[in-house]
């Protein structure tokens, strides 16, 4: 898989955003229903929203540079005791460095300029449970540092390897545990080995009718014991369940011994649920072997959707409504006006004068004849999933409340796009950072009657940060509502500016990154709603779940890890 | 007054005090005298507004107000606990608020315009404003909600602010008066120009207390005006700033901590007048005299002073001071995450030293930018050498006077190409009700106390020399530091400087409500 991904930034080698020779954007490869399309109004967006320009180009080093990459230290003995395990590992630079680093700006910086201080000395590849109780059993034998890797999409700077850590580092590559062990019909249960990527488990399953419905954005490349590690949520939550609703058992390894129940029950009262001592753990506990998760059969009909309102109050308002009568589509999101230009500049060249003219017509219907500011407006995308009868209705009913709300549909195919750039949207920070444009995106979860003030603050306080900050162009600063529960929201921001002129960009983004969080929490919004703590937001913890709350997290750390084996630092 | 001979303690003040820069004035009268009032009145009238507005009439935020999940939620639970229903509180919440509410509409402000036009012309020799502080208002307004906070010692002071608002095409503000309820006619009048109302004490009305605060913060919120309203509460008779007033400016500040608006600009307003148009009023009041109650009638009797001279207004508007940069690292935001947002809640301790401090150092700035005028350091001198003082010496005095008020940072308007001797001969022409010069000798003013009975002589006497305290008073701001520094030297008769300096934080704390005093700062 290494093979397959970028080294120095996101997914698949063979697809990026690039400008061809006439100097239109194009998104090269064919994994994407945008794949070898050229997008025409692209260009013109970019340069209008951070300033930037093609002329200003800068490049990221071609390759690794293997003289770069600090040396692998690791004591003989225990690689003579590994080589007894027959457990495959490597000591490869670029192996190491592959791992040694999520998808944080400054990560992505690092590699395309610089190079990191620490990396893991040495890599393994436990092929099943059993290895990975040999490889931690050497760990404490050796008193060696362990950092599991899964998917390896952290953007919480959970993998980068604590500075200053004098032991060996062994980075544990979960990938070659990918199984999945049995299907259990009758309760609708599945046990999958946990280095199993999203894709690979969807599609493993689907051949047996199956899904588990778990869909986070990263769902390409990251891997099950990851989700379970950061609690994660998925985009078809509302049918599904996020990462805790699904997980039925889980089986982890630990300096102690083996965590895990005597029993695969839907709830058990027996004191407070050691899984949810394992959900959020970020590594620090121990490795995730198994873990049994609910499946479901793959539903027999999908349908996308999409509305727009008059603005973002309007389709918060509708969300909201949605949320309470408990009707909300297998997944329902709102985009504000920023991100619907942005989807809008992403759209492909027409095929035919006749979608074209169509095209024209909408808009002129929506702006000209139902009076909404193309500029304020705001659009939802939905997507209905299970018997086709149920959907219709469903859908209907869903419609019906967002009409209440002003909101007008606007086709299945605007929604289908939506949901398509959410997997393509993470390949466009490479190709701003060619041209001097840097950004990231954040996340948190916010009561309801908040969720207006906490957009509006969040954004304006980027913009006011950037400004005091040197920042010679606006930046780009937008949020969207993801997920909707019954006493609040999921709330997103995309965040990015171009950097010209700056001599420390990625100093200024995290300061910046930094005051967004903290207006954020000033808000009344949480610290992370579904990408973890990690090292990037540690600072917070204490005012997040107040200082006994740490102190709980922290005697179970020293309980099962007293030597902290598992020492990447992160959460504590 | 105290000298003071602690030089280095001099230097290091007047390096920082003097250094500030202020603003220049333009005077706003001169152009009416040149252009016909009507004509300013019907002028095309199109404030700046803040950017987050949606426009909306008066009407709508009350029925806003009576709708909003505040003000039900205290009628509900009054209704619970008298067990009266919700509908006749509700009645009782809308009667306060067509009480309180104004309804601003153009043709009372073009009305007022004009008139206020004619009166302030006859009245005042000039008006004269910062037009930077003008512009950064300006500015200010279109960015986020702002609070307008004058300093208060007439009643000249918020009519002349929104007409200088309206003079400068900026939205009018709304404000929070506690007066003029038994004016039927005047008060609606200034309803219609913007003011609202609110009664002097409501403490222990809990629908009242909602009622208000939710209007204002409305009001706040949506950006629909900006909010004045005065720290001090009431007019000072003295001319003394008066310690602050916390409930309101802790209503204005709620919606930042709640962050329903992304910031609120408090803006210091210091309006300084030559001579007080209640002057005698206020010295009437301080011997006794019942004040007399607002009334229309009353204010039609009040014509007269129309032909007097009030001199030169200084209105400085002080740069617009960001509460969300006041508030930065100091306010713990866990108590309002933990509750929902339209509960009434009694706010933390740290909310209220915040307030606190934050109402103090308003005031500070309002008067840091008062401007003295050269009379109110001839009545300074003056009252030291009663009862009557050689004109050339009171010049003389005065001139030293001015050098030392300069030092201590005192804002003194006195032009440059103005000699001493017209100076103190215009101020004096301007307030001969309270002394004029006799035989080269200036003598306090108790005309037609001569052939009185005692106690009239006694009263005129006490009347001429409280206003010419009034007038001193102004100068105490500059030089009560000082001057405490002084005392404190004197009584300790030590050069140690702890000791001397626990003496001054003595005598701070002794006269805490006598001036005004960052709370809990030292002596810097």
């Amino acid at each position: 898989r290494q093979e397959l991904l970028k080294w120095n930034g996101w997914g698949y080698n063979d697809s990026k955003f690039i400008f061809n020779k006439k100097g239109q954007a194009e998104f090269t490869g064919k994994r994407y229903r945008l794949g070898g399309m050229v997008l025409p109004t692209f260009k013109e967006w970019i340069e209008k929203t951070f300033g930037a320009s093609l002329e200003h180009k800068t490049t990221s080093r071609a390759s690794l540079n293997v003289n770069d990459v600090p040396p692998s230290i690791v004591n003989e003995e225990f690689l003579q005791d590994l080589r007894a395990t027959k457990i495959s590992y490597s000591q490869d630079a670029e192996d190491r460095v592959f791992r040694a680093h999520g998808h944080c700006l400054h990560e992505i910086f690092v590699l395309r300029e610089g190079m990191f201080k620490r990396i893991p000395d040495i890599v393994v590849w436990p092929v099943c449970h059993e290895d990975v109780v040999k490889i931690v059993e050497l760990a404490c034998k050796h008193n060696l540092c362990i950092i599991p890797f899964g998917g390896g999409t952290s953007v919480s700077s959970a993998l980068e390897c604590p500075e200053e850590e004098k032991r060996t580092i062994v980075s544990l590559d979960t990938s070659q545990m990918n199984r999945i062990l049995w299907i259990d019909e009758k309760n609708l249960t599945a046990c999958v080995e946990a280095g199993i990527v999203g894709q690979d488990l969807e599609k493993q399953l689907a051949e047996s009718g199956f899904c588990t419905g778990h869909e986070p954005d990263s769902m390409e490349f990251s891997s099950l014991g990851g989700w379970v590690a950061t609690r994660a949520s998925g985009m078809k939550k509302n049918i599904y369940g996020n990462i805790e609703d699904l997980v039925i058992h889980i089986k982890m390894v630990t300096p102690r011994g083996i965590v895990e129940k005597n029993c695969q029950v839907p709830r058990m009262s027996t004191g407070p649920d050691i899984h949810h001592f394992i959900m959020g753990s970020e590594g620090t506990l121990g490795v995730v072997t198994e873990v049994t998760i609910k499946i479901r059969p793959v539903p027999e009909y999908q349908k996308y959707g999409s509305v727009v309102f008059p603005n973002f109050e309007r389709g918060v308002a509708c969300l909201r409504e949605v949320a309470k009568q408990r009707c909300a589509p297998a997944s329902i999101r709102l985009v504000d006006n920023a991100q619907f230009q942005f989807g809008h500049a992403l759209k492909p060249q027409v095929a035919s004068i006749f979608t074209s003219f169509l095209d024209g017509l909408k808009k002129f219907y929506i702006t000209k004849f139902k009076g909404f500011d193309p500029n304020i407006l705001c659009v939802a995308t939905l997507l209905f999933e299970g018997d086709r009868e149920k959907v219709l209705q469903h859908e209907k009913q869903v419609y019906d409340i967002a009409t209440k709300f002003g909101g007008l549909a606007a086709g299945e195919d605007n929604g289908q796009r939506g949901y398509m750039l959410t997997f393509v949207i993470a390949y466009l920070r490479d190709l701003g950072l060619d041209y001097y444009v840097i950004g990231e995106s954040f996340e948190t979860s916010v009561p309801w009657d908040r969720v207006l003030d906490l957009c509006r603050n969040v954004k304006e306080r980027i913009v006011r940060e950037c400004k005091e900050k040197g920042v010679q162009f606006a930046p780009l600063s937008t949020c969207r509502v993801t997920q909707t529960y019954d006493a609040g929201a999921c709330v997103y921001f995309y965040f990015a500016f171009n950097y010209r002129g700056i001599s420390d960009p990625v100093h200024v983004y995290e300061q910046i990154e930094r005051a967004a969080r903290e207006e954020i929490l000033a808000n009344g919004g949480s610290l992370s709603h579904h990408h973890g703590v990690g090292k990037l937001r540690k600072r917070w913890m204490k005012e997040s779940i107040s200082d006994v709350g740490l102190g709980m997290l922290r005697s179970v750390k020293e309980y099962v890890d007293p030597n902290n084996i598992f020492g990447n630092k992160n959460l504590l | 007054l105290v000298t003071v001979s602690h030089s280095s303690f001099v230097c290091s003040q007047q390096k920082e005090l003097t250094s500030k820069k202020r603003d220049e004035f333009e005077d706003i009268l001169e152009e009416r005298r040149l252009s016909s009032d009507l004509r300013y009145a019907m002028k095309c009238y199109t404030p700046v507004i803040y950017k987050g507005l949606s426009p909306c009439k008066p009407n709508a935020i009350k029925s806003a107000v009576l709708q909003s999940e505040q003000v039900q939620y205290v009628i509900k639970q009054l209704a619970k606990e008298m067990g009266e229903s919700p509908d006749i509180i509700q009645e009782e919440a809308t009667e306060i608020l067509d009480e309180m509410g104004h309804s601003m509409q153009l043709g009372a402000v073009r009305f007022f315009a004009f008139t206020l036009s004619k009166i302030f012309k006859r009245l005042f020799q000039r008006v004269c404003v910062n037009e930077e502080g003008m512009q950064r208002l300006q500015h200010a307004i279109q960015e986020h909600p702002v609070v307008l906070l004058p300093s208060h010692r007439s009643y000249v002071d918020f009519l002349m602010l929104s007409y200088l608002l309206y003079t400068y095409d900026l939205a009018l503000p709304v404000i929070a008066a506690g007066i003029f309820l038994g004016m039927k006619i005047v008060g609606e009048l200034l309803r219609r120009a913007g003011a609202f109302f609110m009664r002097r004490s409501f403490g222990g009305n809990r629908l009242y207390w909602a009622v208000f605060a939710e209007y204002v913060k409305m009001m706040l919120r949506s950006g629909y005006a900006p909010i004045e309203f005065f720290l001090e509460g009431t007019r000072s008779r003295t001319a003394k700033t008066l310690t602050p007033k916390f409930g309101l400016l802790s209503i204005v500040m709620e919606p930042f901590f709640k962050r329903e608006v992304f910031d609120t600009y408090l803006v210091p307003i210091s309006i300084s007048y030559e001579r007080i148009l209640e002057e005698s009023l206020y010295a009437y009041e301080l011997l006794g005299v019942p004040k007399p109650k607002e009334s229309t009638s009353g204010l039609l009797k009040a014509r007269r002073i129309l032909s007097d001279n009030f001199g030169t207004i200084h209105i400085y508007v002080g740069q617009p001071v960001s509460l969300r940069t006041l508030a930065s690292g100091r306010i713990n935001r866990c108590p309002y995450n933990l509750v929902p947002r339209h509960l009434p809640q009694k706010p933390s301790e740290d909310i209220q030293e915040f307030v606190s401090d934050v109402a103090y150092k308003m005031e500070l700035l309002q008067i840091e930018n008062m401007v003295l005028s050269p009379w109110v350091l001839v009545a300074a001198v003056l009252l030291q050498n009663l009862p009557a003082m050689d004109f050339e010496l009171l010049i003389e005095k005065t001139l030293w006077l001015k050098g030392l008020t300069q030092t201590f940072g005192g804002f003194i308007e006195w032009p440059d190409n103005l000699c001493a001797k017209k100076a103190v001969v215009s101020g004096l022409t301007l307030h001969s009700n309270i002394a004029r010069l006799v035989d080269g000798h200036v003598v306090l003013n108790d005309k037609g106390a001569e052939d009185g009975a005692v106690g009239e002589i006694v009263f005129k006497r006490a009347l001429a020399i409280l206003m010419c305290a009034t007038y001193r008073n102004q100068l105490l701001n500059v030089f009560v530091r000082p001057s405490l520094v002084a005392v404190a030297l004197q009584m300790t008769r030590s050069f140690r400087k702890e000791e001397v300096y626990s003496c001054f934080s003595f005598l701070r704390d002794v006269f805490s409500d006598e001036f005004i005093f960052f709370p809990g700062i030292s002596l810097k």
